[in-house]
């Protein structure tokens, strides 16, 4: 695992260094989109985590389900009506980055949290959210905490290079309690750490705490405390310089939500193709060329909810109700359901 | 007629050869001016296209993040460090942390590969097989699998700090770690380390005499009751005088933790001890065979001359096998140095997982800080081969004299 994240490292540097300084003389062409690239390849690459359940992992036949892998398999139908045309790539939170801006992958669409360092520093752009997420503490039911702020003195296991690693810098300090904390390479490395007693207490995104939760010997001997210490918003990301590919990612994650919103499902999807409403027409492009516009196809939105479903279909299957990890649409239900999912208008 | 014979078939390559091997003259210069110009065109151009590029990827660049604020924590540190100390502070506190786990390791894995050598060579038939079966099991294995083993398989199934292992009420081990009475040094402090530091020049200028009255008579001191005396009696006296150096902070389990004490960290342990049993089979081997590479007669000389064969070793062998060891000791120390990077897989704050780990993905700085951290693990490298080659140096030097 080092190995390759130090591969993305040296491509890194290797492309930086090596390749053509086209910032040098503005009047060259600029380089291919990235549209193109990914259409005579053949494949989109799409980078992930190393398997957090409900959100990416691979299932018992080896295929990759979850909420960040649906958002690869419907952006693989929008461009080649193929969900399975994506080559997932297992990313560590250290690497992710790196992998993105090295051009091992086309897109990441790994549980990564949007904040304005990395939006403006690292070279990247957020494209959305996928999901409204906190950061939590996993702890023993059996050293009967009820708070957070019970915590004082624990030792904490946390894994390295999140947002997670610097709020509970903030949190521990705001409220005067000490800490010590260790900090893992990957999610499993951390999960084993904790589950051997090295640390009181696990602390990630809430909905990552109930998924490595499920890996735990006895899931029903840890308790996640009810207390969110942070603002999580999680969502895709893609390079900056390409605002063809940024849009064609962005409004695939919002074609899931938008239909959600008008009750298009991947059983109905056929039939409200033919409705006669304005707004389902321009959706489904029987009216106007919007996927055209976005460098797609007139029935990009039909390929992706047949592929994946919309945006409830998918957190139903994936992290809601209908999975294993039963967690509560909560703030991510949509904006006239009481929740803060909300996408702009395809019009 | 033998020069005609010699003289060499490509001619080309053989003219090649001598102007890039510096033979004197003004071609040989000029060719040598050219390559340097070559070399600093390259890394210039290196350079620049790398900004030119991170600029167009609109990827931040430059070393001014480095006094930024980090904003994590890092579970050891040697110097002070908070939050609200800088990324150029979790620099220090990485390079100390590699360092301490190298400087500790070299010496354990020294000390390990030195005994495990002496007992394969031992002519006790069981002590030199276990030797033996030691060497092949650790060397054969990965060494990030025995860190796993020394961190999850051992250390990880102590008891939780509430029902610690505690000795004397005053030591305690537990997953969290050894934790010992921390040492506070008192206002008497520096005297009692000035009688140390007395007592030691004391010893030492016994010794050198006696090694000289050795020399000039034949005649062997006794000195060490007097050495005995210097060490721990100068030390004592000053602190009936003086009062205590230092007084011990003990520690006390309080909510989850040890307060107070001094702890040392599992993950620092693992490390430590997989590090230096890993790297002291392959010490052992290096030694054995240096010590092999002197001539049987050597051992029998020693032997007819009644030393005994501790004496032979110490006096007569281990001298002249030093020649041979020192070069491929290098090459281990090194190692062990590189291999401490492995820490990251256990959560041990050294160089590579706080700096090259999470200060790169916490600023995205790739190029600078690989850069930065190249040239770190260089410089320490490049300054363990120095110390050692003047070892060697100085063993050659008395050898011959």
């Amino acid at each position: 695992m080092k190995r390759v994240s130090f591969g993305f490292i040296l491509g890194l540097v290797a492309t930086a260094t090596l390749s053509g300084a086209y910032a040098q003389s503005p009047d060259k062409p600029k380089e291919k989109p990235l549209l193109q690239t990914i259409k005579e390849r053949g494949t989109l690459s799409c980078g992930v985590s190393q398997g957090l359940p409900g959100f990416s992992a691979p299932d018992d036949k080896g295929n990759w389900i979850g909420l960040d892998v649906d958002i690869c398999r419907a952006i693989a139908a929008a461009i080649f009506n193929d969900p399975s045309k994506v080559k997932f790539v297992p990313l560590s939170a250290k690497d992710r980055f790196t992998a993105l801006q090295s051009g091992e992958i086309d897109v990441l669409s790994r549980n990564s949290t949007w904040t304005l360092s990395r939006d403006t520093s690292l070279g990247l752009n957020y494209t959305g959210v996928t999901y409204y997420d906190g950061q939590g503490f996993l702890v023993r039911k059996s050293l009967k905490v009820n708070s957070a702020l019970e915590l004082n003195s624990a030792s904490i296991c946390v894994q390295t290079g999140t947002t997670n690693e610097q709020n509970i810098a903030d949190y521990f300090k705001s409220n005067n309690m000490k800490y010590e904390m260790i900090a893992f390479g990957t999610a499993d490395e951390t999960i084993k750490a904790y589950e051997s007693g090295r640390c009181d207490v696990f602390t990630s995104d809430v909905s990552q705490l109930y998924a490595e939760r499920l890996k735990l010997a006895a899931p029903n001997d840890h308790v996640v405390l009810p207390d969110i210490i942070s603002k999580e918003p999680l969502g895709p990301v893609v390079r900056q310089g390409d605002d063809q590919w940024f849009d064609i990612v962005k409004w695939t994650l919002f074609a899931m939500i938008n239909a959600e919103e008008l009750a298009v499902t991947q059983k109905n999807v056929d039939e409200m193709a033919k409705s006669s409403k304005p707004e389902l027409k321009r959706m489904f492009g029987t009216d106007g060329s919007l996927g055209e516009q976005l460098g797609l196809t007139k029935d990009w939105v039909v390929r992706i909810i047949k592929a994946v479903g919309n945006y409830g279909e998918s957190f139903d299957r994936n992290v809601g109700a209908g999975s294993k990890l039963g967690i509560a649409r909560g703030l991510n239900k949509l904006w006239n359901q009481g929740g803060i999912q909300y996408a702009p208008p395809i019009r | 007629m033998t020069g005609e014979a010699r003289k060499p078939p490509f001619r080309l390559a053989a003219r090649l050869r001598n102007v890039l091997g510096g033979r004197a003259g003004w071609r040989g210069a000029l060719v040598q001016l050219l390559f340097i110009a070559v070399i600093v065109w390259v890394g210039y151009e290196i350079v620049e296209n790398a900004r030119a590029n991170l600029q167009a990827q609109r990827i931040a660049s430059g070393f001014g993040f480095l006094s930024n604020t980090a904003g994590f924590s890092v579970s050891q540190a040697l110097i002070p460090y908070s939050e609200s100390d800088t990324y150029s502070r979790v620099f220090l506190v990485g390079l100390l942390n590699t360092l301490l786990v190298s400087a500790i390791g070299i010496i354990a894995a020294t000390i390990i590969g030195l005994l495990v050598a002496l007992g394969r060579l031992s002519p006790n038939w069981l002590l030199s097989r276990i030797s033996g079966g030691y060497v092949e099991l650790i060397r054969n294995l990965p060494l990030l699998f025995q860190i796993l083993f020394w961190y999850l398989a051992v250390l990880a199934t102590l008891p939780n700090p509430r029902q610690s292992i505690s000795l004397f009420g005053s030591i305690f081990l537990s997953n969290r770690g050894l934790v010992v009475p921390d040492p506070v040094p008192q206002q008497a402090f520096t005297v009692f380390v000035f009688a140390i530091a007395i007592g030691v020049l004391a010893a030492l200028a016994m010794r050198i005499y006696a090694r000289r009255q050795l020399f000039k008579t034949g005649q062997k001191l006794v000195i060490w009751p007097f050495v005995v005396l210097m060490l721990i009696g100068l030390p004592a006296l000053a602190a009936l005088l003086f009062g205590a150096p230092v007084k011990f902070d003990m520690p006390t389990l309080r909510g989850f933790n040890f307060a107070g004490g001094m702890r040392i960290l599992p993950e620092f342990a693992a490390l430590v001890v997989a590090l230096s049993t890993y790297t002291a089979a392959f010490i052992a081997e290096i030694i054995r065979a240096g010590i092999q590479s002197v001539p049987k007669g050597q051992m029998e000389a020693g032997a007819s001359l009644g030393l005994s064969r501790g004496a032979t070793l110490r006096l007569v062998i281990i001298p002249q096998a030093l020649r041979v060891i020192l070069p491929p000791l290098t090459n281990q120390y090194l190692n062990l140095t590189k291999n401490s990077s492995l820490a990251v897989a256990i959560g041990y704050p050294d160089l590579f997982s706080v700096f090259a780990g999470t200060t790169l993905s916490q600023t995205g700085q790739a190029v600078e800080i690989i850069a930065l951290t190249m040239g770190v693990y260089l410089l320490v490298s490049l300054a363990t081969s120095a110390i050692m080659g003047l070892y060697g140096w100085h063993v050659n030097r008395s050898l011959a004299a």
